[in-house]
């Protein structure tokens, strides 16, 4: 990473990258999730705290244009668009930005991973999808993203389904990461792997955020894991809300009761 | 006490009228008070060390200071590129930036975070502002030289490591960038006499740069070594009747 593109990465940080106005999700009487209204930055990496059922997933989804919310709008400075409402655009407008712009790395690799396709394949198929025809260059880039994640280069040709959880996971990440997006969804992307595991890509994705300067939306319950991650915290419940603000204030300096009860619920190891 | 040789300039710190008080929601709403009407001003070159009994808010005070902790009323004001930001109302993003690159902190416990070396957990800061990978290694190399951490930790995570070597990696991570405002908790809790005179030289030598400095010691020689004023923190004491 050079000088200079870390320096525009923090000259840009002003304009934001994507902007929430009162948006809501109701599936018939019930709430998925309700007024929610954000701004973030380039860079800037945001955690979704809560309990099961708070929202977090449903919100997750409306943002990254996987669920039209009932109100309110995402906007998004798309490359090719310009800040614009996601759902605004076109179908295929839409999933040309997801595709230019996005990552989304699913908790369960299984769902972001196409299964019957060999692990090398699998990473550069994005870029195939972006119209990259020269085999040798994309061979060579999913080679060197299989590389940084630190996976066992003899197993490319093999299908996913013969990786284990936390190879899967990586697998996922080099996929999502290799076409350069500006923004990236995670959701509970650390969740179903054992500790040792968990460490070394929590470790991945810190330090992809910091040199790509890429922007994460990042849902977990972990609070370990969102102190590690995340430079600004929003914590849900019930649909709602309650609480934002820079991490370490928000778990150090709890003000909202539901907040106080998720801090002090964290056992000590 | 120290006398200080940037007298005149404007504060770096400014604190008006400072309250904070803790509300436990789910202890019956019970409220902790801690202190308030606190003012207080930092000037380049100044290293004002907080006294007061255990317990009676420094670190709170410190902690509120950096936003770390939410005031309950009042500013605190710190120099940011040329001008003042109040933290206690800043955006995310501001009080982050502010953090960045003005205002540096150094808790008594390094947070190690699992499988990254010392040498990089100490250049992170750096990194972050830009500066290139080799220059910041550099730097890194000669700071762990200057406290004595032994060679053959750098490359380790520090998670094993002793308490007053973890507390070395911790003051390396924060004497790197040579930040205009640094705020200490005891940052020479668990070192040795021999250790305690490089801090206190790093200290020294931050503040003839015209840095300003909050300070809780609870080491009387470094106290005298490195303090321009006291202040003490119990005369703001809040009782508990005007807590509300």
């Amino acid at each position: 990473m050079t000088m200079t593109a870390h320096q525009e990465t923090i000259d840009q940080a002003d304009q934001p990258l994507l902007r929430v106005r009162n948006l809501s999700k109701h599936y018939g009487m019930i709430t998925g999730c309700r007024d929610v209204s954000f701004e973030m930055r380039p860079g800037e990496v945001l955690g979704i705290v809560g309990e099961s059922g708070s929202g977090k997933t449903t919100l997750l989804n409306c943002l990254s244009g996987r669920l039209p919310p009932s109100q309110g709008r995402v906007e998004f400075n798309a490359s090719r668009h310009g800040l614009v409402d996601i759902y605004d655009l076109s179908e295929p407008d839409r999933r040309r930005m997801q595709r230019e712009d996005w990552g989304f790395v699913h908790q369960n690799p299984r769902d972001g991973l196409r299964m019957r396709v060999s692990g090398g394949a699998n990473v550069a198929e994005p870029l195939m999808n972006l119209g990259r025809r020269h085999y040798g260059d994309m061979r060579q880039a999913s080679l060197d993203w299989l590389n940084r994640v630190e996976l066992d280069l003899s197993r490319i040709d093999d299908k996913p389904r013969t990786y284990s959880g936390g190879m899967q996971q990586r697998v996922q990440i080099a996929r999502n990461l290799i076409h350069a997006p500006r923004l990236v969804f995670m959701d509970e992307p650390t969740g179903g792997l054992d500790v040792s595991v968990q460490a070394r890509l929590l470790d991945l994705m810190r330090e992809l955020v910091r040199d790509l300067g890429l922007a994460a939306i990042l849902v977990t319950h972990d609070m370990a894991v969102a102190r590690l991650m995340a430079d600004r915290l929003m914590v849900m419940k019930s649909g709602a809300v309650v609480e934002t603000g820079l991490t370490d204030q928000v778990l150090d300096d709890p003000q909202h009761p539901y907040t106080q009860l998720l801090v002090s619920s964290v056992l000590q190891i | 006490m120290q006398q200080s040789k940037h007298n005149g300039q404007a504060p770096s710190i400014r604190v008006t009228n400072l309250k904070k008080q803790f509300t436990l929601h789910n202890q019956g709403s019970i409220e902790i008070p801690v202190f308030e009407s606190l003012n207080l001003e930092v000037a380049p070159g100044e290293c004002v060390v907080f006294v007061g009994d255990s317990g009676i808010g420094k670190s709170t005070l410190m902690r509120t200071i950096y936003g770390n902790y939410l005031a309950s009323g009042g500013c605190v004001e710190v120099q940011h590129d040329g001008a003042y930001v109040d933290i206690t109302k800043a955006s995310p993003h501001m009080v982050a930036a502010v953090r960045r690159r003005s205002m540096g902190y150094v808790s008594q416990f390094l947070r190690v975070i699992p499988r990254i070396s010392t040498i990089d957990l100490v250049i992170e800061p750096l990194l972050g502002n830009g500066v290139d990978p080799e220059e910041a290694k550099s730097r890194a190399v000669s700071l762990l030289r200057s406290l004595r951490l032994p060679e053959a930790l750098w490359s380790l995570p520090p998670a094993t490591f002793s308490g007053g070597e973890q507390q070395r990696v911790n003051i390396a991570r924060s004497f790197i960038r040579e930040y205009p405002v640094l705020l200490l908790d005891e940052p020479t809790a668990s070192l040795d006499a021999t250790n305690r005179e490089t801090v206190v030289a790093l200290i020294k030598a931050a503040l003839d740069k015209g840095a300003a400095m909050i300070g809780i010691f609870h080491d009387q020689d470094v106290r005298d070594a490195v303090a321009t004023r006291h202040f003490d923190v119990s005369s703001f004491k809040m009782d508990m009747e005007s807590a509300a």
